[in-house]
């Protein structure tokens, strides 16, 4: 009955998701989706400093995806700007643990090109 | 085993068709095999179909003995590669009932075979004003030609709505030809919904005012049997993929004296009778449709596959995949969360959309997928009918006439598991 893939940690974020929500006037703020899958994550960001004070994250999708980004929130908290640009993506493909078909390694993906598009500072084309 | 007693009751015509789908089921040696113990359970069919072993011995014999390239040589074995290839567009003519093996025009797939229409036919035939008529529930392949035709052009399309259950909704039909309707362009039945398509009845009501009809047969052709002159179609597009056939190659029927008029839709060889350094003077139908060395191999194969399907019977499939759709319905609709979408059975097809709660249909798909059951997840090339369901994507299982209920069986087990993981 139990799952390869969905593991227990997986299914508490994508249920739960850490730092889930929109931030008041933002430093930085990313979207993006999955074409193939419609998957969406958008993250704002909050600096203090150099430091990323504040992160939150929103978006609709597999578990998996949600899943990840939530998990990439907690990994860049705290993090100075460039340190957390130097997240690389094995980092949160390993936080998941679980074998992930190519086709999920794009869901898993997802929230982690966002992350690093808001922390570049990449102009948020989805923005009014 | 599992709590599924009150679904798995096999409908007892199914039962006594047993013995021969056992003989049809090792027809396909992709169905025996498995995973890690686990044997496959192949709901995907509507995205293609798995393949006979006489398809691919058919595909193998003529590369291991009579391989030449066709049209073009004077010695035995390219008169034989040229004599299959041509009795496959005659098997294929025969299957749709086309009155001549030349209504066929082999393409890559049914893509190209609406591509050639809006290239060939539709930059001669559509003027600034006019329109084009499509449907809220085409395949993005049956919709995007069109809107770069209409731009191109300067025309306009227009599309048939929906009723509240995935049946197109005719009430307007023909106060939509009146506004310059060229062409009306529309599946015979979904991918998504598996909605079956009025389409001779809308066909008589195009022809009316003048307008072209095009079929996009990529769902029906495989399913049920199609004839082009009862539907009475200019052009009818398919995929040997979809029909127990290989992939790259597919047909498009027209109509003779459609297609006389038409201009080449690609230039090069073959599709030529006089050339000089200044001009050329065109083949004649079919072949100027046909540029280049074609997909020989599998024309073959395409050949081989509507005389398996030919065999078997069109109407047997009919009925068979109408019995296991009934029952894949009846057994999705006992499971609690999930919700159906399209129309009654028989109004349909075997392709179902559903979802399972709110668990994204990747996650769906991925865990029906450890149980080495394959079905489909996302949007399926219908973007705009996915926000007309108002769901970003769905999960679709689709039947073939080699399915079992057994499978569907093993479906919904894997469905109550998806339930269990999500807490849904
Ligand atoms: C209704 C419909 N039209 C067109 C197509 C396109 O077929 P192909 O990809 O073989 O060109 C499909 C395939 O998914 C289809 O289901």
């Amino acid at each position: 009955m139990s799952s390869d893939l969905y593991q227990e940690e997986i299914l508490d974020h994508y249920r739960h998701p850490h730092n889930h929500g929109t931030l008041e006037n933002p430093d930085a703020t990313f979207e993006d989706s999955n074409p193939l899958c419609g998957d969406i994550v958008a993250v704002d960001l909050r600096y203090d400093g150099e430091r990323v004070s504040e992160v939150r994250f929103r978006g609709s999708g597999c578990a998996i995806s949600q899943a990840a980004a939530s998990m990439l929130t907690d990994m860049v908290v705290g993090q100075t700007r460039v340190d957390a640009l130097a997240i690389p993506r094995e980092a949160i493909l390993e936080e998941l643990g679980v074998p992930l078909s190519p086709a999920r390694v794009k869901c898993a993906l997802l929230g982690y090109k966002v992350m690093m598009a808001a922390l570049y500072g990449v102009p948020d084309h989805n923005a009014k | 085993m599992l709590e599924i007693d009150a679904i798995s009751l096999t409908p007892a015509s199914m039962r006594a068709g047993t013995p021969d789908l056992a003989k049809v089921r090792a027809d396909f040696p992709i169905l025996s095999t498995s995973r890690e113990g686990k044997p496959l359970i192949y709901l995907d069919s509507a995205a293609t179909s798995q393949k006979p072993r006489a398809v691919l011995d058919a595909m193998s014999t003529y590369y291991a003995t009579y391989n030449a390239n066709v049209h073009r040589g004077v010695y035995a074995i390219s008169e034989q590669a040229t004599a299959a290839y041509e009795a496959g567009r005659a098997a294929i003519a025969r299957f749709i009932n086309a009155p001549e093996p030349e209504n066929v025009v082999f393409t890559r797939n049914t893509t190209e075979a609406i591509n050639l229409v809006a290239y060939s036919w539709g930059r001669h035939s559509i003027k600034p004003g006019d329109a084009i008529l499509t449907s809220a529930l085409e395949h993005h392949s049956n919709l995007v030609p069109w809107q770069m035709l209409a731009e191109e052009r300067g025309a306009r399309l227009l599309h048939l709505p929906l009723d509240a259950q995935g049946r197109l909704d005719l009430t307007d039909l023909d106060g939509l030809l009146a506004q310059g309707v060229k062409l009306v362009a529309i599946s015979q039945m979904s991918n998504v919904l598996g909605t079956i398509n009025p389409v001779a009845e809308i066909a008589r009501r195009a022809h009316a005012v003048g307008a072209l009809v095009l079929v996009d047969g990529a769902q029906s052709v495989p399913h049920f049997p199609v004839d082009v002159q009862a539907l009475d179609c200019d052009f009818l597009a398919f995929s040997a993929h979809k029909m127990v056939g290989p992939t790259g190659v597919g047909a498009l029927y027209g109509r003779r004296s459609v297609l006389e008029a038409m201009p080449p839709f690609m230039a090069g060889g073959s599709m030529i009778k006089k050339v000089t350094l200044e001009r050329s003077t065109y083949a004649d139908v079919p072949q100027r449709f046909e540029a280049g060395t074609q997909a020989i191999a599998e024309v073959i194969g395409f050949g081989a596959a509507v005389q398996y399907l030919s065999e078997l019977g069109m109407e047997w499939v009919r009925d068979r995949e109408h019995a296991l759709t009934a029952y894949l319905l009846e057994t999705l609709s006992a499971i609690p969360g999930v919700t159906i979408y399209g129309p009654p059975v028989d109004e349909r097809g075997g392709a179902v959309s559903f979802n399972v709660g709110d668990v994204h249909p990747h996650d769906v798909a991925s865990l029906l997928d450890e149980d080495n059951i394959a079905v489909r997840a996302g949007h399926h090339c219908c973007q705009p009918l996915m926000g007309l369901l108002a769901v970003a994507a769905t999960t679709r299982a689709s039947v073939y006439f080699y399915n079992t209920t057994d499978e569907i069986d093993a479906l919904a087990r894997g469905l109550h598991r998806v339930r269990r993981v999500f807490g849904s």
